[in-house]
């Protein structure tokens, strides 16, 4: 394995220093041999192997959209060095085969750490519990459990999940959407939904369920976490629960950090999500929550779809956008440029808490420093690129930032001191 | 290069009257021996339908028929959320045949759009009706007959004119472009419907809003009373028919608090007994039938400014 | 190359109008051999307010209304594909019909000729003429069609760089017909 003398990094943005990478983990750059690759990194800031808790990998069942291969490409060159690979494949991450499958797969890909997130209900149905400790206990070691996509809507069912994996660890992370409030919906329900006869996707069925799960989750003493979370309701109900306690987590996505519903004006469902794109004051609100820490982390809901899945009817389009190679660029648009984050709040928003999150924080989301895991990026805040979708490693081109000029790029991504990505292309 | 029809608000209130006062002309041809002119030969429309809607269908077969347009009806049955016949594979089949204009008709809002934009296809445009969106050539319709009933001579101004438009506003296509158009017309309008069946946002259209039907009744000069599916009942919008028609009906009871000159309308297909009665549709001041004649007549007007010329005449899109 | 400047002159003005009209309608009367059976269309927009004056002038002499109506021709012109889609103007066929009787096409200026043969076709769709007739206020000459006027207020012969502008009092100030000089070739 070669061994990376980088020169000249700023850790986190601080005074420029050196780092060596050996055998896995970050050494002292003074033991450096004389044969190392030197990376002279002037200019470049280094943050610790950012962790995504909420991808779509696709495999198995929708290998025309992602394979794991594919998009754990994807992942390296946004800087991740883990992703956890969401349970709504075909068939359904529901049993210890199917996680064991994606685990394996993630391995052999060797672009970064898959972990799989176990199914909640077994089909996503809604109707009963999967088989969580089978998962937990599998060789994927699974502790996140969601199925997003769907909302566990039923209470019951939900407060048994939250119950059930207290037992090894577990978080349910939920995709709080009430169904009734939602059927059909298409956009955000706001004045444009009624002006575009696109039917309404309101904050309301968001918030009520989020409501209800910090209390169910305060009631049974059990930690919570809340996917995309979109509206600025939302933020403040995830505020007052932590105010109060209650052990939840939540996350924001890098569109929902950004772009708002007016881009459905345009009835090009490439800006077709779930979450929808929300107005204005949300985007607002929830970059003021990822500042103050109300919203833990930021989370890609990389949603890859074939173009024939988006080349069509907004009402017949998919819901669901790229988002692992575009996802520290949006932050540092949003959160960094702004003043909202320094790139110690980044760190801890997009690698150290997720890890903690995940429950991976043995290997991922750790300093960058002697004696830690070698997972590491080099990121170049000062480049500016055009987003151009046929660029992109995923296999699918549904990026919502086609022809968008975005701060900021990916140099290198090592993963346990192997390069992933070097001089910003796979290596 | 204005080459499409999507929206009424793609009208300027220039281009409405255009539309209006060409309409007016050709609508002198409804009574002439020989119903056709020559204005549109070797120009092809397509009548593109993912919905069935005969009416509107036949609407605009016989508008370009009688511009001397060939015409070809294109049922592409089925919804398009099944998986079946692709908007986008429709388009290129259609664009392969050399369509200078596509109506289309679609049960997705936005898809007249999408096809506008999307580079799918070359030509002109007419959204025949998308979804719960829009509707604009019923809305051109609606105005026109509202102009010759109550518009100043050749003026075709509806300025000042209160317009009540009651029913399920929210579901429909008709009362966004109707609302739109007849404000960019100098119409005052007024939406009755139970708060169910009104849109979220209702408050920043150009309109007024209100939940009693018989408060808006003597104040108007034309009612349009739109179609209620009975299906809302189960959506729980409402809770009875009975109920419904109790407060949002027009029967004969309140047709008589109505002034002498309003008319009453209706796009049809009508639900008698629902949101209006057989006596009150059938009576004089009930202009469902012109509503029709006038229908051929305005989307003659709209084909032929959009493709009579090198370039279109109206339209709001580049 | 600087355009030349544009000149102009009247070459009829309102008294020449007048007589013009007049000596048009009894024209009409003697070729017609009475007022029986006309019906006069003007094409839009000033043919119309001619055909009126005519219809006055008849009446004058014979007692007798002619129908007056016009015929818009905008549909069946050769060049509609060659502008932006144009407004129509009014056909208005009076209520009498035109089946069976002698119709006076009457228009300002005659030039190339082609409006008046899409005035022709108009009136084929509208009803079948025992005949047509043709009365223009200013024939320009440089006809590309094979049609001439039966009834002619003057012969002016043109230029093709030059313009015929015809302005009536019931559309326009007053009653002139004058001549301008152009730069270029005048679109007949």
């Amino acid at each position: 394995m070669s061994e990376y003398l980088i020169k000249n990094v700023a850790v986190l943005g601080g005074t420029p220093t050196d780092l060596l990478l050996r055998d896995g983990v970050i050494a002292d750059p003074a033991d450096a041999p004389a044969d190392a690759e030197v990376i002279d990194a002037s200019g470049l800031i280094a943050l610790p192997g950012l962790v995504d808790l909420h991808t779509h990998l696709r495999e198995p069942g929708r290998e025309d959209a992602e394979t794991v291969e594919t998009g754990t490409r994807a992942a390296a060159l946004g800087g991740f060095t883990a992703v956890h690979a969401m349970a709504n494949t075909e068939p359904v991450a529901d049993t210890a085969g199917v996680v064991e499958q994606v685990w394996r797969l993630g391995r052999e890909a060797g672009y970064c750490d898959v972990y799989p997130v176990g199914a909640v209900t077994v089909g996503l149905d809604g109707e009963r519990l999967a088989e969580l400790g089978a998962m937990a206990d599998s060789a994927a070691r699974v502790r996140v459990f969601s199925d997003d996509g769907r909302c566990v809507s039923d209470a019951v069912l939900m407060r048994r999940a939250l119950e059930y994996v207290k037992a090894f660890d577990g978080v349910v992370a939920q995709h709080a959407q009430e169904p009734r409030l939602t059927v059909d919906a298409q956009m955000n329900e706001g004045e444009l939904s009624g002006r575009l006869g696109l039917a309404g996707w309101p904050a309301v069925a968001e918030e009520a369920i989020i409501a209800r799960d910090v209390l169910l989750a305060q009631h049974v003493g059990s930690r919570l976490h809340v996917c995309h979370v979109s509206t600025s309701g939302s933020v403040e109900l995830i505020r007052w629960a932590k105010g109060k306690g209650v052990d939840v987590t939540a996350e924001a996505c890098p569109h929902h950090l950004l772009l708002t519903d007016e881009l459905a004006a345009t009835y090009d469902p490439i800006y077709k999500v779930n979450p929808p794109l929300r107005s204005a004051a949300d985007v607002a609100a929830l970059q003021e929550g990822l500042a103050d820490g109300t919203i833990d982390i930021v989370a890609t809901d990389h949603a890859p779809h074939p173009h024939e899945d988006k080349d069509c009817e907004w009402a017949a389009a998919a819901f669901g956008m790229l988002g692992l190679e575009t996802a520290l660029s949006i932050v540092q648009q949003t959160m960094v440029d702004p003043g909202r984050l320094d790139w110690a709040g980044v760190a801890e928003r997009m690698s150290y808490a997720p890890a903690r999150i995940g429950r991976v924080s043995d290997r991922h989301g750790r300093p960058v420093q002697v004696g830690e895991p070698a997972n590491v990026v080099l990121y170049d805040p000062g480049a500016r690129r055009t987003i151009e979708p046929s660029e992109s490693a995923s296999l699918s081109r549904n990026t919502p930032y086609r022809g968008m000029e975005l701060p900021g790029r990916v140099v290198a991504t090592f993963l346990r001191g192997k390069a992933t990505v070097l001089d910003g292309k796979l290596a | 290069m204005k080459r499409h029809l999507l929206s009424a608000a793609d009208l300027s209130r220039a281009d409405a009257e255009l539309i209006l006062s060409t309409a007016a002309e050709l609508r002198e041809l409804a009574d002439r021996p020989i119903k056709k002119l020559p204005a549109l030969r070797g120009r092809t429309v397509v009548n593109l339908f993912f919905e069935d809607s005969t009416r509107t269908r036949i609407s605009f077969e016989a508008a370009a028929k009688r511009l001397s347009a060939d015409v070809i009806n294109f049922a592409a049955k089925g919804s398009s959320l099944s998986k079946g016949e692709s908007l986008k594979d429709t388009a290129l089949t259609l664009e392969a045949m050399g369509a200078d204009a596509v109506v289309v008709r679609h049960g997705a809002s936005g898809a007249p759009h999408r096809l506008a934009h999307s580079g799918w296809v070359r030509s002109s445009v007419v959204n025949g009706g998308d979804g719960t969106h829009e509707h604009p050539t019923q809305a051109l319709l609606d105005a026109f007959t509202m102009s010759r009933h109550l518009g100043q001579g050749q003026a075709r101004s509806l300025d000042g004119r209160r317009i009540v438009i009651v029913g399920d506003v929210l579901h429909s296509r008709v009362a966004r472009s109707n609302a739109l158009l007849l404000h960019t017309l100098g119409a005052e309008v007024t939406l009755v419907a139970p708060p169910t069946l009104l849109p979220v946002g209702v408050g920043t259209w150009p309109v007024e809003v209100s939940y009693d039907l018989d408060a808006a009744l003597p104040k108007a000069d034309a009612v349009m009373m739109l179609r209620v599916q009975r299906e809302r009942m189960h959506g729980g919008f409402f809770p009875t028919a009975r109920e419904y028609s109790r407060r949002y009906g027009l029967d004969g009871k309140r047709m008589a608090t109505l002034q002498d000159h309003t008319i009453v309308m209706h796009p049809g297909p009508m639900v008698r007994g629902m949101e209006i009665t057989a006596d009150v549709a059938d009576s004089d001041r009930s202009v469902i039938v012109e509503q029709v004649t006038n229908g051929v007549a305005v989307r003659m007007a709209v084909l032929y400014l959009l493709l009579g010329g090198s370039t279109p005449a109206v339209g709001g899109e580049e | 190359m600087p355009a030349p400047p544009e000149t102009q002159r009247v070459v009829l003005d309102a008294g020449d109008i007048q007589r013009a009209l007049t000596r048009i309608s009894h024209e009409i009367l003697e070729r017609n051999k009475g007022a029986d059976d006309l019906v006069l269309l003007g094409i839009p927009s000033r043919g119309v307010p001619l055909a009126r004056r005519i219809a006055e002038r008849i009446a004058a002499v014979e007692g007798y209304d002619v129908p007056v109506g016009s015929l818009d021709v905008t549909m069946y012109r050769d060049d509609l594909r060659m502008k932006p889609a144009r407004a129509l103007l009014p056909t208005e066929i009076p209520p009498e019909g035109i089946d069976d009787r002698t119709v006076v096409l009457v228009d300002d200026v005659l030039f190339s000729g082609r409006t008046i043969r899409a005035a022709l076709d108009a009136l084929n769709d509208i009803g079948r003429p025992k005949a047509v007739r043709l009365a223009v206020l200013v024939d320009r000459g440089h006809r590309e069609l094979p049609i001439r006027a039966d009834f002619v207020g003057k012969n002016l012969p043109t230029s093709l760089v030059e313009r015929v502008k015809v302005t009536l009092a019931d559309v326009d100030d007053a009653d002139a017909v004058t001549i301008q000089t152009t730069g270029q070739e005048v679109p007949a």
